[in-house]
């Protein structure tokens, strides 16, 4: 069985958790005290990812760190469908990847504003911010545009990939870190149709879609 | 830009500023009690100061339950106690402090309301369709408190360690302006009472840090996986809290209509007027 090394508050191990709960698989969780107690930079931990962060799995001895990473191998892996990373395609492949450092960037942003803000993170809060904002202006006209020709995820595809899961929980979360949303009407639909995907399910911070039909 | 307090109630008791264990040698931590800047010097282990940054003045400080205190002025009063603290089977640990865009009076008086628990902690403490909020009683006591009893809700997930839902008693108990605490049944020795006391730090009128301090007893029950419960929870709490408008407390009973359910917060907020409490809140009208 996998067992994730799971932090609540963690939107990079939220990534992990959606795409579990979307392919319905069994996993067991083992929380790691990461605020106030440090334990991802713990001795025992270190040994697990010298990087000393947040995500890490094992499944049946292969262990495994990084939240983009990870969701790689699990689709790949369990997946049946072959939709959440389509691996027979060169260019969604392609675009997935590009995708996952784009996300990559929104963590070092979004999330970094949110850490400073909340858990007193001793970061420039105002790069941050001015940082997501630029990314979260290349993601809204993507999306606005892929909106225009039919397109509801982020890669070509018809299906979400992971490259979605990986976006989403530090710009749904960016709130929390002082950057609003309201000038990004695209990803604010995106964010809609994300959590009305079947199997969706919440961390705290985060809330269910409401019971009305997405927004067109 | 923060604005200053004038309330004596305030300036004359002592405040945490921050949690002991999270306090560093090399620099001073900064932070802001008040509207007033304060830079905690650590860098001598045994004698921790704490400074405020306008005056270069250092001011009176203390450390209890594992937090750092201080005092803006003479201290009124002591520290308040905490009874079960003395208990040595039990969990005494910090929550994690976390830091809230809005009034520390409104985070206390979210802290007292059991009407959102099917809608912002669903599937933890509480779950449609049992959103009733049954009578309650408050009082003050004659120490001066805010108590409400006979609390009771279902509570799917009550606990770390609760394996079915149950209806839970609570006792709620406002102590000063921005401390409040909660006494919740254990759900193994149903006798004795977890108590979380939450103490909030007034950063200034619109900003705070809760410093939630549980004491939980041990049996059946991690230290990490009490603290991890309650940071899932203040986690749903705090972007709620954070869209709250006005983000300070109205204290005029007109400015917001409460129900029966919210006889705790009436209560609170007319003891806030008596007081003469203004800091993070919008004074009633006279």
């Amino acid at each position: 069985m996998i067992t994730l090394y799971d932090y609540e508050l963690s939107g990079n191990c939220y990534k992990l958790r959606l795409l579990m709960s979307f392919l319905g698989i069994d996993h067991k969780t083992v929380p790691i005290d990461f605020y106030p107690g440090r334990e991802h930079k713990s001795e025992w931990f270190l040994k697990l990812n010298p990087l000393g962060q947040l995500p890490v799995i094992n499944d049946d001895g292969l262990i495994l760190r990084d939240a983009q990473a990870i969701l790689v191998y699990l689709a790949s892996k369990y997946d049946p469908s072959g939709t959440w990373y389509p691996r027979d395609s060169p260019a969604q492949l392609g675009e997935i990847s590009q995708w996952l450092t784009f996300a990559d960037g929104i963590t070092a942003t979004s999330s970094a504003a949110r850490l400073h803000d909340a858990l007193f993170y001793d970061f420039d809060v105002d790069a941050a911010r001015a940082g997501a904002h630029r990314l979260f202006r290349i993601l809204d006209e993507h999306l606005w545009f892929g909106e225009q020709q039919g397109r509801n995820w982020i890669c070509s595809s018809s299906h979400p990939t992971i490259a979605d899961i990986a976006c989403f929980p530090y710009l749904i979360l960016s709130e929390e870190g002082g950057i609003p949303r309201q000038d990004y009407p695209a990803i604010r639909r995106w964010c809609d149709r994300v959590k009305r995907i079947k199997g969706f399910t919440v961390m705290s911070g985060v809330f269910p879609a409401g019971p009305a039909k997405a927004a067109a | 830009m923060a604005t200053r307090c004038n309330d004596r109630e305030l300036l004359n008791d002592w405040h945490i500023v921050a949690d002991r264990a999270a306090l560093a040698g090399d620099t001073p931590f900064p932070t802001r009690l008040l509207g007033v800047d304060l830079a905690i010097d650590c860098r001598d282990l045994r004698k921790l100061e704490v400074v405020r940054t306008d005056t270069g003045a250092t001011l009176k400080r203390a450390e209890r339950y594992g937090f750092v205190w201080t005092c803006l002025d003479t201290p009124w009063r002591d520290i308040i106690y905490i009874p079960e603290a003395n208990e040595a089977d039990r969990h005494l640990v910090s929550g994690g402090s976390i830091a809230v865009k809005v009034s520390g009076l409104r985070a206390v008086e979210n802290f007292l309301d059991m009407g959102h628990f099917p809608f912002i902690h669903a599937g933890w403490l509480g779950e449609e369709p049992h959103t009733e909020v049954a009578p309650y009683k408050v009082e003050i006591t004659d120490k001066g408190e805010v108590l409400a009893t006979e609390c009771k809700f279902y509570q799917p997930v009550a606990s770390p360690t609760a394996k079915h839902g149950f209806v839970v008693d609570y006792i709620y108990k406002v102590i000063r302006p921005y401390t409040v605490a909660l006494y919740k049944s254990n759900p193994i020795q149903k006798e004795r009472l977890d108590v979380i006391t939450l103490f909030v730090q007034p950063v200034d009128e619109e900003n705070c840090i809760a410093h939630p301090y549980l004491c939980y007893l041990k049996e059946g029950m991690e230290a990490a996986t009490v603290r991890s419960f309650m940071q899932l929870i203040f986690g749903q709490d705090k972007p709620i809290l954070e869209n709250q408008v006005p983000k300070r407390l109205p204290l005029d009973p007109r400015a917001e209509t409460p129900i029966r359910a919210d006889a705790v917060s009436v209560y609170y907020r007319r003891w806030l007027r008596d007081r003469a409490v203004t800091y993070g809140a919008i004074p009633a009208q006279s």
